[in-house]
């Protein structure tokens, strides 16, 4: 299935994200390459400290600059490079084009000022409207995402909601402009299950009916499961595999994904030992050479340990960094 | 075509970021801070200054006399030699110079400087000792077991306890010393893992003794908001004025007035580590109460007491000057740099070096306690380190 | 919320009765028998110690000492041995002297440690930042009256302002704008020394605060929204920094008395701060004792009315 060119709307190129400190400099996000295209859903998955909500900060820039840095790359949004625009420019887009979610709702919200108020703020600053407009769609806002009396919680501070409630907040401000796309980090993690999936379907429902994008970044392969059109798997700062969901489930190519998803608890694995990867994830300062996985892959050879894997095609649109897979040899690693 | 299909054995020892201690990151995240290492530098000096001045100035023929009397030599400027004609030969300085000039008695200010900070130091120290003291066994006694309630029986002791205390001081000697050791024993088993789980006391007598009244933090806390109450210094200067004039009860009356800031700190502290999963670890594993807090919690919870002990010796300092301002200064003959600035002061104009010299050096002192203070609370502070995003 | 008011309201009284006892137990520190008395204590002669019996009741029974102190304290019967004034109209009269010097001193100290502690914590790291840093330090650490003596002999002889006393000598006929202008004149120096030290404590505390709160989640939201940055810093961040300040504000009551003793001192104004402090050079204990009450008092109402102010700007408290 091939995607008109114009359907991108966010291009991430060669992304370096880079943190310094006076001994050593952690590469958080290490050459990483993806998109969305208008009206999916693409989730980044990958453990934490994997370099994915680094990621998502750079687009909206919002990584502070000292100690942190953009090495390299370009953002492509809508035709523009973000990392050429200065502040101003960025918070012309930030809220009204680009909306981000994040993960801990309570904190996320400022606990002096009312709901209400803080919904308004994006539809003040960058729609410029009315207050009685301002009003009722804030009312509607709250409405939409499933919160009921509206006007009342309006009128609310953030401590007296619940957490899915404060969630459901955070998503009725991301959505408030219109934005063409939403970047959510992470934003069921500090929710209960049951929350978590009504979050979801709420998530999903709103994709269809504003006709937007939303950049999913989790480290919950079931939620991937629920609401990904497209996936990228990350590891240590890279990207390791990406595709569709059916293919990053049913066919995972990179070892890393595959140990992933034979970790899952299944009914099919009952009263079996419960499979963890071996090892740990490398510390972004002291990356090992070659293959950043290779120390704790099953399949490694001796190539992976000194050269650095390209991403090797396996069907249309499904890629991952692994030519051992790929039956390719050290001549030909993929590049 | 095939390449060596031969998987390579999993490494599971990666190269980790290097080892390095405790101290050592400490000290490289120290270093960073220049004006906290321009005063942890200074304040090692002036550590270093006092042990010398010490040793300069003690005994009876120091190599720096700072008693000397010379009123031929009154208010010489810095610098100035003497005019050694007119003095005796012990009356003369060392190095046939005065330093630092002399005061309005001929006293060599240099070696009265010398005497002083040693002095000044020990007035800082102890106080803040004490008070450091008294803030940790309060606090902790607050955040550990401040939940507990205190029973009728602990208070009955502590009333016997303090009726002794009270008749040793006032007169009757033996009654006095009899109620003390009763009172304290009674505590002390009652507090003690037998006296604790008592339940199911025979007589109803001995019941109601068992009656939980206040809890162990609340009355802790109280305690501080009364002593909250009194303005310090003020407070400081009554009790000074009240008792006879001495270095010790100075050195006494500042650090018992000043525990309040510890106390606070150490409870807070203790509070949240309580609530830690690593104390909850060490309990399960039947680890004993006092070795978890000597062990686990204290190394953690002195970092905000490190920091306002450093704090407090700086304004002790400041607190003993202005108390020697007002004249409940420490008394001759010790000299302190407090008390020499304020004896200047009746000749500002005409020999301004006798307070510039003590009040600049007390103003360079107090800064490097206070840079050095500051500097270990933004290490010690996890929160404001430089996040990564 | 009413809860909350009620309950701190019963603790302050509790503390109050507490700290009454306190006070009055502070004159048992001195001897009480003449037979106590250090010969070596210049402080307390026989006569002393007998007068000292007769004025607090000493030969009664604690408790009764304890309501006969109280009674004449409060009933304006407790008289000053230096002048057989009665002590609560002396004090009242001081307290009119300070309070003017009190509260210009505190509003420079407000008005100026606010800007200077935001804009540090907002460009921190930055050249504004690193010199109040170092100034607010070297203030913090200079003793009070050397400061003092420094600024006099600069000040003074450069621009004549008055240093002694409240009023000019012989100004008692001229008109009320000379009299006025010239109390100012005399307050200029005084609240100045007085907000310097306060303004390098708040402002650093200021600043501290400020860090805190930007470091939280929800100003990474209000910047994620896309809202300029002065209204991220100074209606976001500021709002929530704000917080503890409010309830700081009633605890500078207490400051009428307590930091004011040296700057009287110096400049010989004739304040609460400094009968305090003649107060205790001519031993007048009556005085000494009852001020040390007040003062108590007074930390006490500021406490309590912080504990309001942190109501009614706290939501998280008043929901």
């Amino acid at each position: 299935m091939t995607r008109d060119r114009s359907d991108v709307l966010l291009a991430v190129e060669g992304l370096k994200v880079y943190f310094r400190s006076e001994d050593e400099i952690a590469r958080a996000v290490d050459g990483v390459d993806f998109e969305v295209h208008r009206r999916e859903t693409v989730c980044l998955v990958g453990e934490s400290g994997c370099g994915k909500t680094v990621s998502a900060l750079a687009v909206m820039g919002l990584i502070s600059s000292p100690p942190g840095e953009i090495a390299a790359g370009r953002i492509i949004f809508s035709g523009r490079n973000l990392l050429n625009e200065n502040d101003n420019g960025m918070q012309k887009i930030r809220g009204r084009r680009i909306a981000m979610v994040f993960q801990e709702p309570l904190t996320s919200l400022n606990p002096v000022f009312t709901v209400g108020e803080q919904i308004a703020e994006p539809l003040r600053i960058h729609l410029g409207l009315p207050e009685a407009e301002i009003r009722k769609r804030s009312a509607r806002l709250l409405q939409d995402v499933g919160i009921d009396s509206p006007d009342e919680r309006l009128k609310d501070y953030p401590h007296q909601l619940s957490g899915g409630q404060r969630q459901r907040v955070m998503i009725a401000m991301a959505l408030a402009c219109g934005p063409e796309l939403i970047i959510a980090d992470e934003p069921t993690t500090a929710l209960d299950v049951t929350v978590q999936a009504q979050i979801l379907k709420l998530m999903n429902r709103l994709q269809q009916s504003h006709e937007m994008s939303i950049l999913y970044i989790t480290h919950d392969l079931g939620v991937v499961s629920q609401i990904a059109d497209r996936v990228y798997v990350m590891y240590a700062g890279v990207i390791v595999e990406q595709g569709s969901l059916e293919q990053i489930f049913k066919t995972p190519r990179h070892p890393y994904t595959q140990a992933l998803l034979a970790a899952l608890p299944s009914r099919k694995k009952r009263g079996q030992r419960l499979y963890s990867i071996p090892g740990h994830v490398p510390n972004p300062a002291y990356k090992p050479p070659g293959c950043p996985f290779h120390p704790r892959c099953p399949k490694a050879t001796p190539p992976c340990r000194g050269l650095y894997p390209g991403m090797c095609g396996f069907e249309t649109g499904h890629w991952a960094r692994c030519p051992v897979t790929a039956g390719r040899g050290p001549e030909d690693w993929c590049r | 075509m095939n390449p060596e299909r031969t998987a390579l054995p999993l490494q599971l020892e990666q190269p980790l970021a290097p080892k390095r201690t405790r101290l050592a990151e400490f000290w490289q995240l120290f270093r960073r801070n220049r004006l906290s290492l321009a005063g942890m530098i200074i304040f090692a000096f002036f550590f270093a200054i006092a042990a010398v001045g010490l040793v300069l100035t003690s005994g009876s023929h120091p190599i720096f006399d700072p008693s000397q009397v010379r009123l031929q030599e009154k208010l010489r400027p810095p610098l100035s030699a003497p005019l050694l004609e007119s003095l005796k030969p012990e009356e003369r300085p060392s190095l046939s110079l005065y330093l630092f000039g002399t005061d309005d008695l001929g006293r060599d200010v240099f070696a009265r400087m010398l005497q002083g900070a040693w002095v000044s130091l020990t007035v800082g120290f102890v106080a803040v000792g004490i008070s450091v003291a008294i803030g940790i066994i309060l606090g902790g006694l607050a955040g550990f077991y401040g939940q507990q309630h205190i029973r009728l029986e602990q208070m009955l002791a502590t009333a016997v306890l303090l009726a002794g205390a009270g008749f040793l001081a006032a007169g009757p000697w033996t009654a006095g010393l009899a109620l003390l050791i009763i009172g304290l024993a009674w505590l002390v088993w009652s507090i003690s893992p037998w006296g604790i789980g008592r339940r199911d006391a025979p007589h109803r007598l001995l019941r109601v003794l068992q009656i939980e009244t206040l809890m162990v933090d609340t009355l802790i806390m109280r305690f501080v908001d009364i002593m909250l109450c009194f303005p310090s210094f003020f407070l400081i200067l009554t009790v000074v004025a009240l008792l006879p004039a001495s270095i010790y009860n100075i050195m006494i009356v500042i650090g018992l007035t000043s525990w309040e800031g510890t106390t606070r700190f150490v409870r807070a502290e203790f509070l949240s580590l309580r609530e830690q999963d690593f104390v909850g670890a060490a309990r399960a594993l039947g680890v004993g109460n006092l070795r978890i807090i000597f062990r686990h919690m204290m190394p953690n919870a002195i970092a905000p007491v490190l920091v306002s002990a450093t704090i407090g010796i700086a304004s002790a300092i400041l607190t003993e000057a202005g108390l020697s301002f007002l004249g409940f200064g420490v008394p001759p003959p010790h000299a302190t740099w407090g008390n020499i600035l304020s004896d200047g002061k009746r000749f500002i104009f005409d020999a301004p070096w006798l307070t510039f010299i003590p009040g600049v050096a007390i103003l360079i002192v107090v800064l490097s306690f206070n840079l050095f203070g500051e500097g270990l609370r933004d290490i010690l502070n996890p929160k404001l380190r430089e996040r990564h995003s | 919320m009413v809860a909350f008011i009620g309950r701190s309201l019963v603790q302050k009284i509790v503390t109050l009765f507490f700290v009454s006892v306190v006070s009055f137990l502070i004159i048992h520190i001195a001897p009480g028998e003449p037979s106590q008395v250090d010969p070596l204590n210049p402080k307390f002669t026989p006569e002393m110690v007998e007068r000292f019996r007769q004025a607090f009741h000493l030969d009664q029974p604690l408790h009764v000492q304890y309501a006969y102190f109280y009674r004449d304290l409060l009933s304006g019967r407790t008289v000053s041995w230096k002048d057989s004034q009665p002590v609560l109209r002396k004090i009242w009269e001081r307290f009119l002297n300070s309070l003017p010097l009190f509260i210009v001193g505190t509003l420079i100290t407000w008005t100026i440690s606010f800007p200077v502690g935001i804009h540090s914590a907002i460009f921190r790291g930055g050249a504004y930042d690193r010199s109040a840093t170092f100034i607010s330090y070297v203030l913090i650490s200079v003793p009070g009256f050397f400061f003092a003596y420094i600024l006099i002999i600069f000040v003074v002889n450069q621009f004549h302002v008055p240093v002694i006393g409240m009023e000019t000598f012989g100004m008692g006929d001229s008109s009320w704008l000379f009299r006025v202008n010239d109390r100012l004149w005399h307050m200029l120096l005084p609240s100045i020394l007085g907000a310097t030290g306060g303004i390098a404590v708040l402002s650093r505390y200021v600043r501290s605060q400020m860090l805190e709160v930007e470091g939280q989640d929800f100003v990474r939201t209000a910047r994620a929204k896309g809202l300029p940055w002065e209204r991220v810093h100074y209606h976001h961040a500021l709002r929530n920094a704000l917080l503890p300040f409010v309830t700081m504000f009633g605890l500078i009551l207490p400051g009428l008395i307590g930091g004011s003793v040296i700057i009287e001192s110096i400049f010989s104004w004739p304040g609460l701060g400094r009968m305090a402090y003649e107060a205790i050079l001519a031993r007048d204990y009556p005085l000494i004792l009852t001020i040390n009450f007040i003062a108590a008092v007074l930390v006490l109402i500021g406490t309590l009315v912080s504990d309001l102010l942190y109501v009614i700007v706290d939501p998280r408290i008043r929901l």
